[in-house]
């Protein structure tokens, strides 16, 4: 098997699994419970959260939740109903995950009003436009660190910059969210204060259904979830202790020796498109042709994902003829495949239907190796081959 | 354990002759088949009407909805039942009326008395009204309304006892399931061919099925939808056969080697041909498609000589004429439309040419297919047949 959907979900690293076997046979306390078995699940919950928190820069908490999505979704809300009194202009970007997306359109039916800013051919957003779109009462922006689809780094470090600025200079507070779901454990995180970050388990060997809200200190949102008091009373429910350990560990495991691991991932990832570049014609990249290591490399591509339109080809079958070959990809975001319509990442970036009908997303993990790129050059070639001696006449 | 009684009555088997013992044992198995989910339960003939005798724990709706699904029931009835007494019948009669009184707030009624039992001495009119009398004495709200009433009572005195009953339950109707012989029905993932193998089985055929896909070209999810349909059929026609076939390696030499306009017409015809090898293998007497005249390019008449002429097996084409709405209304009401409509791409429309020939001419079509090795071809494919048995 060779898998290369890994913006999709990956698999757990066996460190992570073992751990989770052995809490659920032995540590399965309540960290709210008084007596030892209590205590000792509270200090795992502990570590997790610190294993966590030292990969991210400045002092913020990490609030553990259900996924990605519930931390977006945590996100925008809850800065959303704080800075009410202060402004409802909120900025976004037409690349975001239907997480973001939809939750800002839930917004707009409360009242508040939302910028979706463009994006270039190869999906980075303009620093000059948002600039022009920050306004006396704007209260939150949302960008997302590393597109899922097509993994342009966004400008998020420049952009923090100008924020700064701009805060000082109008005594506004606006706040701003990183959905980093695709960039943490792949690129470091370190760089910069942000005030909020979401991130998910699962898209760095851990498991399904855990995600962090990193929460700036001073921030103080309102409770998301109100109950029992849990997360520092952000997001109460019994904490998932065997998921949020799971994902400590793989937050550890995948940030150890990050920058190496992310350059093996770029030679891989460069391998791979060069040998289409070279064995196959007809076809165009989406997303950036350099690959970047970091957030400072904005406009570049994470080395965690390989977009690419195979024209005369559709997306669908090429991958239902590498699945025989048990060769695992995806057609845009997993998530949107299910959905008739095309990917709303390649429309924003300005391809055209034939283009998004026939894009393949490669997404890859440190698992991946160049042996198997020989592998995948010489299957998708002759899944293209094939359809398009097919297609010859469509 | 107590039981309740319910009138199963059957349809057109009640008009058949010499054969109506045949259908009347048929039927009786299926409504068995049927309600053998219902442990402790027996169903007789009893003087020309089939009863159903179910455990009163089992609600009634639940056992009426097994019914209505066996071919050949025209409708069902919950009914008490109780002694030729005509002072009995008044006091049970009320009784059942007083309870639906106060369930259903029922404020007006009428009895409709019936005596198939000639030899009772109280005419039919006169049942009716002394049954009346005595619900309208028991129950002191209520009025008589025979226009318009808000229920009506039957009671059907026969030879073995009376019935009461208010509700009659319409049911698909049709002939019991195998007593016409069987078919082979073409099933895409489509509104239609599910329609067309539903109205063959109602007419009594059993059914198998043959599915073409083109994987990888499709996925495995437009399969799983054809099977998704095929169960809510087999919730009709008990376990379903389905030969699955992959048209791909067919497509591939047709697309390469004969004109674009006619490649929908000539995989059709391949399927045709690989449907009657499957059937006469299969012992199926004929050919089930859920084609309508003129619905698209491949479904016009002369496309439809073109593809009817490669078979010597009769074509059942149950749809032929009627409407695309009469054809979803009936998915629809069979329970296979919101399936149909997932939009999982089939055999038909990964290799759709941009302007299919309508109007094709049998020589020009045969004309084309000299290249290929026509009997290989089906041979390759029947041979690569995979078969799944779907149960309710």
């Amino acid at each position: 098997m060779i898998y290369l959907d890994n913006s999709s979900t990956t698999r757990q690293y066996n460190e992570v699994t073992d751990l989770q076997y052995k809490m659920a046979k032995e540590n399965f306390g309540n960290p709210s419970s008084l007596h030892s078995m209590g205590f000792e699940a509270g200090n795992l919950l502990y570590d997790a959260r610190k294993e966590i928190e030292d990969e991210l820069y400045g002092n913020g908490i990490a609030i553990f939740t259900s996924s990605g999505t519930e931390s977006n979704n945590m996100a925008l809300i809850s800065s959303a109903h704080k800075m009410r009194r202060r402004g409802k202009r909120i900025i976004t970007t037409k690349i975001e995950h239907p997480a973001i997306i939809e939750t800002c359109k839930r917004l707009e039916e409360e009242g508040f009003l939302v910028d979706y800013l463009d994006v270039d051919t190869s999906g980075s957003i303009d620093i000059e436009n948002l600039e022009k779109t920050l306004g006396h009462d704007t209260i939150l922006l949302s960008i997302m660190t590393v597109n899922n689809e097509v993994g342009t780094i966004e400008p998020v470090v420049p952009v923090f910059k100008i924020l700064k600025r701009y805060n000082e200079e109008n005594s506004t507070s606006i706040i701003f969210h990183t959905d980093a779901v695709q960039a943490f454990g792949k690129l470091p995180m370190d760089v910069a204060p942000f005030d909020l970050i979401s991130a998910s388990g699962h898209k760095l060997h851990g498991p399904k259904g855990t995600g962090f809200l990193y929460m700036n200190k001073n921030l103080k949102l309102k409770p998301f979830i109100t109950g029992g008091g849990q997360e520092d009373g952000y997001r109460s429910g019994t904490e998932n202790t065997i998921g949020i350990a799971g994902f400590g560990l793989a937050s550890k495991l995948a940030c150890e020796n990050l920058i190496v691991k992310t350059h093996d991932m770029g030679k891989v990832n460069d391998y791979l498109w060069n040998g289409i570049k070279s064995e196959i014609k007809d076809i165009r990249l989406n997303g950036a042709e350099d690959l970047g290591y970091s957030l400072y490399d904005n406009g570049k591509r994470c080395p965690s994902i390989l977009n690419v339109s195979f024209y005369g080809t559709r997306g669908e079958v090429i991958l239902h003829t590498l699945e025989q070959d048990k060769i695992f990809v995806s057609t845009g975001s997993a998530c949107s495949s299910n959905k008739t319509g095309d990917s709303h990442v390649l429309q924003a970036m300005g391809r055209s239907h034939k283009e998004i009908e026939s894009a393949i997303r490669f997404s890859f993990s440190e698992f991946n190796t160049i042996d198997e790129m020989d592998i995948v050059i010489d299957r998708v070639k002759k899944a293209v081959d094939r359809f398009r001696k097919l297609g010859s006449f469509r | 354990m107590e039981k309740k009684i319910y009138i199963v009555r059957c349809g057109e088997v009640a008009l058949k002759g010499m054969n109506k013992p045949y259908f009347e044992r048929v039927l009786i198995e299926r409504v068995r088949k049927a309600l053998k989910v219902f442990e402790d339960t027996e169903v007789k003939w009893i003087d020309g009407l089939m009863i159903a005798r179910v455990p009163a724990s089992v609600p009634e709706d639940e056992v009426v909805d097994k019914c209505v699904r066996v071919f050949g029931v025209a409708s069902v009835s919950p009914a008490t039942k109780t002694s030729k007494d005509i002072d009995e019948i008044g006091r049970v009669a009320a009784n059942i009326m007083s309870a639906l009184v106060e369930e259903e707030g029922i404020k007006t009624f009428k009895v409709k008395g019936k005596r198939a039992d000639k030899s009772f001495e109280i005419k039919s009119p006169d049942i009716g009204r002394i049954i009346g009398e005595s619900i309208l004495k028991a129950c002191s709200n209520l009025s008589v309304d025979l226009h318009n009433p808000d229920c009506t009572l039957v009671v059907d005195v026969r030879r073995e006892g009376t019935y009461i009953f208010r509700r009659k339950v319409r049911a698909v109707g049709g002939l019991p399931l195998g007593t016409n012989g069987k078919g082979l029905v073409l099933m895409s993932g489509g509104i239609d061919s599910p329609v067309a193998a539903f109205m063959m089985a109602k007419r009594g055929m059993t059914i198998e099925a043959v599915h073409y896909h083109s994987y990888p070209y499709t996925s495995q999810r437009a399969q799983k939808k054809v099977e998704d349909i095929v169960k809510v059929l087999a919730g009709y026609m008990g376990t379903i056969r389905m030969h699955v076939i992959n048209m791909l390696p067919i497509q591939e030499q047709i697309v390469q080697n004969c004109p674009e306009d006619e490649t929908t017409l000539l995989v059709r015809r391949f399927m045709m041909r690989i449907a009657e090898a499957i059937a006469s293998k299969n012992g199926d007497m004929m050919l089930i498609t859920g084609e309508n005249l003129g619905q698209v390019a491949s479904q016009t008449a002369e496309a439809l000589v073109v593809t009817d002429f490669v078979v010597n097996m009769p074509v059942m084409r149950p749809l032929i004429a009627m409407d695309k709405v009469e054809i979803m209304d009936k998915a629809a009401e069979i329970g296979t439309y919101e399936i149909s409509i997932q939009p999982y791409e089939d055999c038909c429309t990964v290799f759709l040419p941009k302007h299919p020939v309508t109007k094709p001419k049998l020589a020009r079509i045969e004309k084309s297919e000299e290249t290929l090795d026509i009997q290989a071809l089906v041979e390759a494919a029947v041979l690569s047949e995979e078969i799944i048995e779907i149960r309710p």
